[in-house]
């Protein structure tokens, strides 16, 4: 049901720098449909980032992150190779993994 | 002979209870959800409910964001931390009506930096807030918004 993310993941000397999109609705619960019925809640509550199974990012999120969240970050002492890994999950229970190497 | 059995038993036993429990713990690695603080209407009780007191303004974080943003819808927002041993980044736009956008902990090894999109209702100031150390440090920005994102 959730779309794929897509995550890029490159070296910088030592530092690996990381964007992540996620494809989410993000509702607000404040929006109103065309018949001004108010459009329920819906965004990713919690995001994990891990390096080599390691943790290094735990986000929480309010509904107030664009819709089709944007994430980056940097972790140090990271190799060619090495896995991040990334996993979301929304207000609904909704959840998703994906995973890719660091690329030099 | 059967004493030893027995003795190894146990104790394999209580090794397997012990990988359970860590694997279960892995799998709840996730921050439980901060409702109170993301739910408060006020920059005073989020900034409460998050466990921030006595903020000290810091030169050390930087807010890189746009002066005017068109779009609230996608306000691009990116803070850096340069205190040693930052724990946790949370950032809060004061006029939404749920002033906490997000709060992202750090560790093993990530640099103090994030960077993400908010949706902001009207120009307000940005607050950045630091844990580091256990201490709360913290550095606002302005962001002009042309179209409020939160229709």
């Amino acid at each position: 049901m959730a779309e794929p993310m897509k995550i890029r993941a490159t070296l910088q000397v030592d530092t690996a720098d990381v964007r992540i999109l996620m494809q989410h609705p993000m509702e607000t619960g404040q929006r109103k449909d065309a018949k001004g019925a108010i459009v329920p809640m819906h965004f990713i509550q919690s995001v994990v980032v891990t390096h080599n199974g390691k943790a290094v990012l735990d986000a929480q999120w309010s509904q107030a992150i664009s819709r089709n969240p944007f994430l980056g970050l940097r972790v140090k002492g990271a190799k060619a190779g090495d896995r991040i890994s990334v996993t979301w999950t929304d207000n609904k229970g909704d959840t998703r993994t994906d995973e890719v190497a660091v690329a030099a | 002979m059967n004493q030893l059995r027995r003795t190894f038993l146990k104790l394999s036993g209580a090794a397997l209870a012990v990988g359970a429990g860590l694997l279960k713990s892995g799998a709840a690695l996730a921050a439980v959800w901060n409702k109170t603080a993301f739910e408060s209407k006020a920059v005073a009780d989020a900034l409460k409910n998050l466990g921030a007191a006595n903020l000290i303004d810091s030169k050390d974080i930087i807010i890189t964001a746009p002066d005017i943003a068109e779009n609230g819808a996608v306000v691009p927002i990116a803070v850096t931390s340069r205190i040693a041993n930052t724990q946790s980044i949370s950032i809060i736009a004061e006029k939404n009506p749920f002033p906490l956008s997000s709060t992202f902990d750090i560790a093993n090894g990530a640099e103090g930096y994030v960077s993400t999109r908010l949706k902001m209702s009207e120009t307000s100031n940005v607050r950045a807030v630091v844990k580091a150390d256990g201490k709360f440090y913290t550095v606002v920005k302005e962001v002009k918004i042309t179209i409020g994102g939160c229709g």
